[in-house]
């Protein structure tokens, strides 16, 4: 399993639609992603559970990487997270 | 004639007969079903053409609303889409049996309410979404379409409460106004009457009986006010206010890109304020020529913990490069009082609007201050940023404040980030005490702003929020109030510096002329006052 954290700095967080653009990309994987967040965690590809998170700005998130493409999927979403500026 | 009232929303007046929002309120059949695979086959194929109806929708509100309006609609497709929510569909079929209508409704209802429960108001706006998304699923299923209106003739439309996809449907030239019985005024039905300019007031108090039906309303979104079968003075008043407003909507409009120079030339700063960077947009609509205060409170208002240099950088630097170039003067945060954030986690005080706020809370905890004075200036490097402090009463403080500006400069420059060397720093003039030192103050820093709400507390000593009855001893007009900001005024132009007002009472059309006899060279107003400001500014003959 891979992990890395991430803090939002999305003054709105991960509203609705950012939230559909990560689940999107989390789909391109035959890893699993997980995001977890304090006490709670939700598969990424799941845009209702992400919303669920209610993930705001200053928020630091960890996300998970597990399966076969573990090593690009992390490594792919954190440029994702970090060029679409979440 | 009946009279209701309600929360305007959306300006403007409109006459006209009132119908009700038709949903084809057939109740979903419930029934078993035996081949579920059959039935999960029918959902899918529903669900893909409720994909293909809101790709449409998309396009529609694109190019006739507006980018927000579509991506909600590419949202809304995406929704369908979610994991949970079609596997959730799927067991109601296959494992309880359930027919694909009542499936669908349930799983929508149970989304709904997750939302809702969430402490967070965008998040519990979004259960709606939820619940349109599921009711045009179900509305495929059961083979029936929404009428929505049908007349030929244009409509004021009430309803309990619109959809988004139920507002954009509909032909906006069939749209008189709308009036609501539920709703929210950030509702995408809110966002979008507004951005259509179409009249509309939510939260109607009485009930809209359905023998209102066909009958003529007039109503009035600035004031939230509804008139059925209006009688004749009442149509004549409403039709000439009518009247008025329209030509000095064409009036405004015609007043941008005109300069905010008074009859004898002198040149005031007309200014926006701002809550958000997302309001730049309006303050570019009506063409202000600066940002007189950017909150910037709102960044630790809607976190859950302190944000971070680099979210607050970015924040600020999308403020200012969309001003391009104009003023943008951001105060330094503003918490405490009235204005609650968990995570600072401030003692509980008997009295909080004289207690640890703002600036105070800064130079208590330069931590903080650092972080977001350390964006400003990052930001300060796209664009022309100004950066203000709140709350001052000694001329310590701003020494103090101005001392850990000078270190965070150095700082960056040690570390070869670039900011703009020429950032002016300025006071807002909003307690008593920093009135009569303001010639003080004035020597410190390169322009005053008098925040009238906060002085006008201070000084008649009066919550403006309470609701003990103090309605007959509050003055927004208060002489007190008129010959602070008048010393204020006095004091900084005997300094040398320039002196703005960016409490409510700057918008007060009616006090224009006297702020601008007292030598007052800024007034920064919330976005849509800023066009009746300009008019009153080029309507002044300060000569005579």
């Amino acid at each position: 399993m891979k992990e890395f954290n991430y803090t939002i700095t999305d003054a709105v967080g991960i509203h609705a639609r950012p939230a559909g653009l990560l689940a999107k990309k989390a789909s391109e994987y035959s890893s699993t992603v997980t995001i977890v967040k304090g006490e709670r965690k939700a598969d990424t590809r799941r845009l209702m559970a992400l919303m669920s998170l209610g993930i705001k700005c200053g928020d630091t998130i960890t996300i998970q990487t597990e399966g076969a493409d573990e090593e690009k999927a992390a490594c792919e979403i954190s440029a994702f997270l970090t060029d679409n500026k979440y | 004639m009946i009279a209701l009232r309600g929360t305007g929303i959306s300006s403007g007046i409109a006459s006209g007969p009132v119908v009700y929002y038709r949903r084809t309120q057939t109740q979903t059949k419930r029934t078993s079903v035996q081949d579920t695979d059959e039935a999960v086959a029918r959902w899918q194929a529903a669900t893909q053409t409720a994909i293909s109806q809101l790709e449409e929708l998309s396009r529609k509100a694109r190019a006739e609303v507006g980018e927000e309006a579509a991506q909600l609609f590419e949202t809304h497709q995406m929704m369908l889409g979610d994991l949970d929510y079609t596997e959730r569909i799927t067991s109601l079929i296959r494992d309880d049996h359930l027919n694909p209508e009542a499936a669908v409704e349930d799983a929508g209802k149970e989304f709904a309410q997750m939302f809702s429960a969430m402490d967070d108001e965008y998040m519990k706006a979004r259960s709606v979404d939820v619940l349109d998304i599921s009711s045009r699923v179900v509305r495929i299923l059961s083979n029936c379409d929404d009428k929505g209106i049908t007349g030929k003739t244009p409509v004021i439309i009430a309803a309990d409460e619109l959809k988004p996809s139920e507002t954009v449907q509909l032909d906006k030239s069939m749209i008189l106004g709308f009036i609501l019985t539920g709703g929210n005024a950030n509702s995408h039905t809110a966002i979008l009457a507004r951005s259509l300019g179409i009249p509309a007031i939510i939260n109607v108090d009485g009930p809209l009986r359905p023998e209102y039906e066909g009958r003529t309303a007039i109503i009035d979104g600035s004031i939230g006010y509804i008139v059925i079968d209006p009688d004749e003075s009442t149509k004549e008043y409403m039709s000439k206010k009518k009247r008025e407003e329209k030509a000095l909507r064409t009036m405004l409009e015609q007043l941008k890109g005109q300069p905010d120079d008074t009859l004898d030339g002198k040149h005031i700063k007309v200014y926006a304020n701002i809550t958000t960077p997302s309001d730049t947009d309006s303050v570019i609509t009506n063409d202000a020529c600066g940002i007189g205060l950017f909150r910037s409170e709102f960044l630790y208002l809607r976190s859950s913990d302190y944000p971070t240099e680099n979210a607050q950088f970015e924040a600020y630097k999308s403020v200012v490069q969309k001003m391009n170039g104009a003023p943008v003067i951001i105060r330094t945060l503003d918490i405490g009082a009235d204005k609650h954030v968990d995570y600072f986690r401030l003692e509980e005080e008997r009295n909080p609007a004289l207690g640890m706020r703002a600036l105070r809370i800064c130079l208590t905890r330069p931590e903080i201050f650092k972080t977001q004075l350390r964006a400003l200036y990052r930001a300060s490097a796209f664009g022309k940023l100004s950066i203000m402090f709140p709350m001052v009463t000694s001329l310590w403080e701003v020494q103090e404040a101005k001392r850990i500006c000078s270190a965070v400069r150095s700082e960056l420059k040690k570390e070869r980030i670039q900011f703009d060397e020429n950032v002016e720093l300025g006071v807002m003039i909003e307690t008593p005490a920093s009135v009569m030192i303001a010639l003080e103050l004035a020597k410190e820093v390169s322009f005053f702003s008098i925040g009238t709400n906060d002085l006008t507390q201070y000084t008649i000593a009066i919550d403006r929020e309470s609701t003990a009855g103090l309605e007959k001893f509050y003055d927004a007009h208060h002489p007190a109030v008129m010959r602070l900001i008048d010393m204020t005024v006095k004091a900084g132009h005997d300094a040398g510096i320039w002196v703005g007002i960016c409490g409510e009472i700057a918008a007060d059309v009616s006090l224009t002329e006297s702020f601008l006899r007292m030598g007052v060279d800024e007034l920064s107003v919330s976005p849509r006052a800023v066009l009746p400001v300009r008019n009153a500014v080029r309507s002044v003959n300060l000569s005579k």
